[in-house]
């Protein structure tokens, strides 16, 4: 491995990182909370989509991003080389 | 057969087969005591994970707040979660390439420095012993409730089984029973709410009978929830009435204080490669929200059950009467609960009925006038009770209330022994080897892990005998200081090659200070009563509680750290080099042969 292919890797990883928690802050804080009036017109099983947000459509998403980037981050230490053999 | 005889038999069952597993997968290295000799399976691994993560406070409580406040209390759900999202993106995989043992080992390591390791052991010490003696009380008050015994016989039961696991299988005996705990723990958690779900929405997934219809209405739960409660005068459910910075705040300190604990992170040590590391946080999840999303139906469901029982008919009809509670099999759960002393009602007007009502409303005060009602008589609804007392309330059979009381003897066994863990290793291995006495064999350092966490749990046992009037406050502080102290200086370390030894230190000295300053402002200094000079429901800054604090004394702990460090000598080369080889997963099994 050479030490630009590791600087490649690094910097997607980053990005990949950048993008995961901006996802993990919306659905929380964004949508659980302080984007909650927004979405009051949606409802859900009795109340609005901001109630599923903060009580359930968070953790869900946060299964997701948690998979997603162990799956994407594997891929990539293996197309840069740096996976453990 | 009697319920005591039945909770006895779960409960004896239970702790037979956590006691069985621990000799079955006995500790006999450093290696295997610290880290489970790094051969933990990633499920495996997240599913003992899970139940060190979830305490009796997330096992008992939780269900209870979110009840009898709704909407509002999501921020234990979104917080407690969202920090293992920070763990898996930020320190897991790193901390598993690094390879070593503590957390205080790596931040000594890193920022080069044994002052910096010294100072994360004081936090990892301070915040895992105050989440310690959380559990214990904890342990004491379930045993005490179901086994019939005082609190002080039900905890010094608890401390010795405590004991008999943690110090033998180290932590590989501590993972294989997590594992049990698991298992018993999230079956006595879904399996009354299954049960209670199917009562009220006829599904049976709780999870989604929260957002169904209520079966005996016709309309969805949650709208049947928000109307009874606001005909009584309480807040609807599913609105918005806290402050929504400190929501915010609240909900921010909780995630980073999950992803600062060392009883959690030690966990990511135990799996194979970087690889599994990253899996193990997203099993750990999946454990966890098994419980995490069932925790908000039952709190609903239990609400609107409690309701309907003090108002059995109909919240414009005739209270539910005191000859009812005490005759009827259904209201059984009442007089046992009574006898705690965590349940109370009291014919205050004398009519004989016992009328549940918000009194600090002005509107139901205007019609409690009207009907000769001379204030809310349901007058103690402890919220711990709530998920112990549940499936007695849903009227379940007896062997779903012994299984309750296994589980929730699991979820606060299973974390009290992680902590203990924690604690051992940093004695042992951060501060004797480390720094007292580098020289010594891995047979002296194995005795004084065992030495050093049969002090803690005796300690852990006293303060939890002896509560200097903590309760939830301690569990605040444990995640304040973490969230303050802890964190901060591992991201750090691994996302910047700028903060140096000097950066570190001061980073975690003033994250650490200024949150413990601000706590015991609100919570009287080392929690005494009376010495605190400011209250939570008016705090010294806006609208920002103490348990609200921890995201903010992070904060404080980046700038301080970038700040010393841009002032002081640069980072050397071969720590820049470190950092470099901790970012990729290649030659992690390297890293692990030279300990």
């Amino acid at each position: 491995m050479s030490e630009r292919s590791d600087k490649a890797y690094w910097a997607a990883n980053m990005r990949l990182i950048k993008i995961s928690l901006v996802i993990w802050a919306l659905v929380s804080f964004g949508f659980g909370i302080l984007l909650r009036p927004l979405l009051s017109g949606i409802s859900v099983g009795g109340t609005d989509l901001g109630f599923w947000f903060a009580q359930q459509g968070s953790i869900l998403t946060f299964l997701v991003l948690i998979f997603f980037y162990a799956w994407r981050m594997n891929k990539l230490d293996r197309e840069h080389g740096v996976d453990e053999l | 057969m009697s319920q005591f005889v039945i909770n006895l038999l779960f409960v004896g069952g239970s702790f037979a087969l956590y006691i069985g597993i621990a000799i079955w997968a006995r500790a006999g290295s450093t290696s295997e005591f610290y880290a489970a000799g790094r051969g933990v399976h990633p499920v495996t691994n997240g599913m003992a994970t899970a139940a060190d993560w979830m305490s009796a406070a997330s096992f008992i409580s939780m269900a209870g707040l979110i009840a009898f406040t709704g909407y509002d209390n999501s921020t234990f759900l979104m917080g407690w979660t969202g920090g293992y999202v920070l763990l898996a993106l930020l320190l897991a995989p790193y901390l598993r390439k690094f390879g070593k043992f503590t957390v205080s080992e790596f931040i000594g390591d890193r920022f080069y420095s044994s002052t910096a390791r010294m100072v994360a052991v004081v936090c990892l010490i301070v915040a895992s012993v105050t989440y310690v003696i959380g559990q214990m009380t904890g342990v004491g008050v379930a045993f005490g409730r179901f086994l019939e015994v005082s609190n002080t016989t039900g905890l010094l039961i608890g401390a010795a089984v405590v004991f008999a696991y943690a110090v033998f299988g180290g932590m590989k005996g501590v993972t294989y029973t997590q594992v049990a705990q698991y298992v018993v723990l999230i079956l006595a958690y879904t399996i009354p709410a299954i049960f209670i779900s199917l009562q009220l929405t006829g599904n049976p997934i709780p999870a989604l009978g929260l957002f169904g219809d209520h079966v005996a209405s016709g309309e969805p739960l949650l709208t049947k929830l928000d109307q009874i409660v606001s005909e009584l005068g309480f807040n609807e459910y599913t609105t918005h009435h806290s402050d929504t910075l400190n929501m915010v705040l609240f909900t921010l300190s909780l995630m980073i204080g999950t992803a600062g604990l060392p009883h959690v992170i030690m966990r990511f040590f135990t799996v194979p490669k970087v690889a599994d590391a990253r899996w193990s946080a997203g099993w750990a999840l999946v454990f966890i929200a098994l419980l995490y999303l069932t925790a908000p139906a039952v709190g609903a469901m239990a609400r609107l059950n409690i309701t309907d029982m003090m108002w059995p008919n109909g919240t414009d009809g005739a209270a539910v009467s005191v000859e009812q509670i005490e005759t009827e099999p259904r209201y059984d759960w009442m007089a046992t609960w009574q006898k705690t002393g965590l349940l109370g009602w009291e014919d205050k007007n004398g009519d004989g009925l016992i009328q549940y009502y918000n009194d600090k409303n002005a509107d139901m005060q205007a019609k409690a006038e009207a009907n000769g009602w001379a204030g809310n008589e349901l007058t103690n609804f402890n919220r711990d009770i709530l998920v112990l007392a549940n499936p007695e309330i849903a009227n379940l059979p007896s062997w779903v209330i012994g299984l309750v009381a296994a589980g929730g003897l699991a979820a606060a066994l299973s974390t009290a022994a992680g902590l203990l863990l924690a604690i051992s290793s940093a004695v042992s291995h951060d501060l004797i080897k480390g720094q007292l006495n580098p020289n010594i064999s891995e047979k002296g350092e194995l005795l004084s892990a065992r030495i050093a966490m049969a002090v803690a749990i005796v300690v852990a046992t006293y303060l939890g005998l002896n509560p200097p009037g903590f309760a939830a406050q301690t569990v605040a502080l444990a995640f304040g200081l973490a969230a303050a102290s802890i964190f901060p200086a591992l991201m750090m370390g691994i996302f910047s090659t700028k903060i140096n030894n000097h950066g570190a230190v001061a980073g975690m000295l003033a994250g650490l200070t200024v949150t413990l300053l601000y706590i015991f402002l609100h919570k009287g200094w080392f929690f005494i009563p009376g010495t605190n000079s400011f209250t939570d429901a008016d705090p010294l800054l806006g609208t920002i509680q103490s348990t609200s604090f921890g995201a903010i004394g992070a904060a404080i702990n980046f700038a301080v750290a970038y700040l010393v460090a841009g002032m002081t000598k640069e980072t050397p080369q071969e720590i820049k080099d470190l950092v470099e080889s901790v970012r990729v997963p290649r030659g992690a099994a390297a890293a692990q042969a030279d300990h």
